[in-house]
């Protein structure tokens, strides 16, 4: 590979001027330095390969060859015990007539949808409240406030709300009784649960969508503001025809984001509602950590993984193509 | 509202209205706001006063949102009847091995990506910045077999090994070194330094920035991941905080939620700390990765 790139360089040396034909020892001392330049660009590229390896072997080993390991495991019957046995397409023949596979795949878009929906409408919301306040102080106590519940673990968070919503005596039901309204079942009715879910990750990512609003519109270029306002464009109107259209790229990764982190909903259903009542919480990749880590069938949990990964590649090219019709990319 | 702006002869006469109904509105979303706010922070203030409530009266009802009588013997309890210290010192451990761990390969590798010229480099990037989006699920069972295969089952390495380098880290230290000029590093070269004193004395100090980004999005990251210690662990001695308040939240039972809320609110001031320090590290990152 070497040899190319030295006879490049030699037909036009970077010294020789043009028009005087090269000397002997002029020769003689670009061979020097070509050799000198070859030899310092081989160090230098030893030194980035000794950079980038610590990263690239932890990626590789940890997340690409998991990857591909996946799809391999989804072709065998493998309790981790006795000796792998392949299956070829079986696994996936199994899920598709599988009840608890369908289910629970619904059961997670259903709430994804839900979650997303409600996150980036009232993140925005917010934002746009917030941005309106001229005290900077104000801003960052609001900000400051709609971020911490994402300073907590979503874990001990739901083990709090499990109490808050408690049908018999939590806090909700009690003001809800308080203003004679009708107690709800939150965490032993299909709905509830689902509702309980729902506005507990709701209420936990509402920072995250609400700051990503914040810095977008702050980036807003003032002076189209400034003229349509001078114009005489309504709020609303600024909102809708200028606004959102200058955002919609922010609302894309918001929504983006949080469907890919939603369809892999776990720990609020593992710790408020084990995916009951029945299966109505039932998520995904609860399925996928009982068939694995509880039912020792490694493979038909790769399967149900790979199918889910499947799933969540096409909601992510789906959005994208869809959305290039109404996102402005300035 | 355009048109009838547009018809108004005398300007003058609706401006007092308009003024009007423009403070109504501020009022009415400061409303909206406090409120919303209200809201949000309202069941963390609950877990706050409860964990500050004697066990037997923690679901008396009205709920006490104002501890005016705190009894601080849940904070007790949960280091004499749980090894709440051990979670503790498990979590540190764990958290502080892999935010070490990413800034170092994350600085490297970002630094060379950025500014050093070999062979490969974008295919490489490429390669890590494919698994960015990567869920965690598709990659847990193969990862827990390696993890297996290594003898590391049940140790808090199998939870920091998998994750001291990543995308997301060599990508944000890419960026930002790819914004630095590159004649510094040049010009002491020429001087007779190192490829790596160029980078450890020269570039490596400049990028404080990100590196505080990086730092506190993987703090929060993984001080609290709960998915990844439930697989991975099981002795409690190992466990972390997530893990152990919720392995505490079923033994204990309902009988002594204050203490488990106890533990909650430990669990969670670590975090407010540093958010406190770093707020804008947080806010940074979190608009860094949608730039992406």
């Amino acid at each position: 590979m070497a040899q190319p790139v030295r006879n490049r360089r030699a037909s036009a040396p970077p010294g020789a001027r043009p028009g005087r034909p090269p000397q002997p020892p002029a020769d003689e001392a670009t061979a020097l330095r070509r050799r000198a330049q070859s030899r310092r660009a081989r160090r230098e590229a030893l030194f980035g390969y000794a950079m980038v390896a610590s990263a690239l072997v932890v990626v590789v080993v940890f997340t690409v060859a998991p990857i591909i390991a996946s799809f391999v495991l989804a072709l065998f019957k493998w309790d981790a015990i006795s000796s792998p046995q392949f299956v070829g397409l079986d696994n996936f023949d199994t899920l598709l007539s599988d009840k608890a596979v369908t289910h629970s795949l619904l059961v997670t878009s259903g709430l994804a949808v839900m979650i997303v929906v409600l996150q980036v409408a009232l993140g925005l919301g917010l934002a746009l409240l917030v941005a309106q306040r001229a005290s900077k102080i104000v801003q960052n106590l609001f900000r400051a406030a709609f971020f911490l519940p994402m300073l907590a673990s979503a874990a001990s968070i739901s083990i709090v709300m499990a109490y808050v919503f408690n049908d018999q005596f939590g806090v909700i039901n009690y003001y809800l009784n308080l203003l004679h309204l009708p107690q709800v079942s939150w965490l032993s009715s299909t709905g509830g649960a689902t509702a309980t879910i729902v506005l507990v990750a709701v209420w936990q990512q509402l920072g995250f969508t609400f700051i990503l609003f914040v810095a977008a519109l702050a980036s807003l270029p003032g002076d189209v503001l400034e003229a349509a306002q001078i114009d005489g464009a309504s709020s609303a109107r600024m909102f809708w025809r200028i606004k959102l259209p200058l955002i919609s790229p922010t609302v894309l990764f918001a929504s983006t984001v949080g469907l890919i982190n939603t369809m892999q909903l776990f720990d609020q259903p593992y710790v408020m509602t084990k995916g009951g009542p029945g299966d109505s919480t039932y998520t995904t990749v609860l399925l996928v950590y009982q068939t694995a880590f509880q039912n020792l069938q490694f493979g038909y949990a790769s399967a149900i993984s790979v199918v889910l990964f499947a799933v969540l590649l096409v909601i992510t090219a789906l959005q994208f193509t869809a959305s290039r019709k109404w996102v402005f990319y300035s | 509202m355009t048109a009838i702006l547009d018809q108004q002869p005398a300007p003058a006469s609706r401006a007092p209205h308009r003024r009007r109904r423009i403070r109504i509105g501020r009022l009415l979303s400061l409303a909206v706001l406090m409120v919303a706010a209200v809201l949000v922070v309202a069941p963390i203030v609950w877990a706050l006063a409860t964990s500050l409530r004697t066990p037997a009266t923690s679901f008396d009802q009205p709920p006490q949102w104002i501890p005016t009588h705190p009894i601080w013997s849940n904070y007790q309890a949960v280091f004499d009847r749980v090894p709440l210290a051990g979670f503790f010192l498990n979590s540190v451990f764990v958290t502080g091995l892999i935010v070490v761990g990413q800034l170092i390969t994350s600085t490297m590798s970002g630094y060379a990506f950025a500014m050093v010229r070999f062979r490969g480099n974008k295919a490489l990037f490429g390669i890590i910045l494919a698994t960015m989006m990567v869920p965690i699920q598709t990659t847990i069972i193969p990862v827990f077999l390696i993890i297996k295969y290594l003898g590391l089952t049940d140790s808090r390495m199998a939870l920091v090994l998998p994750v001291v380098g990543g995308a997301f880290g060599t990508f944000l230290m890419r960026q930002y070194f790819l914004q630095m000029p590159r004649e510094l590093g040049e010009a002491a070269r020429v001087d007779g330094a190192s490829h790596f004193q160029v980078f450890a004395r020269i570039y490596a100090p400049m990028a404080r920035a990100p590196m505080a980004t990086l730092a506190v999005l993987s703090f929060s990251a993984y001080w609290n991941e709960f998915f990844r210690p439930l697989i991975f662990l099981q002795s409690t001695d190992n466990f972390t905080l997530p893990l152990g308040l919720v392995t505490l939240q079923g033994t204990m039972g309902t009988g002594s939620i204050s203490i488990v809320l106890a533990g909650v609110i430990i669990a969670l001031i670590p975090s407010v700390l540093i958010f406190l320090a770093a707020q804008r590290y947080f806010v940074e990152g979190i608009v860094a990765g949608s730039f992406r």
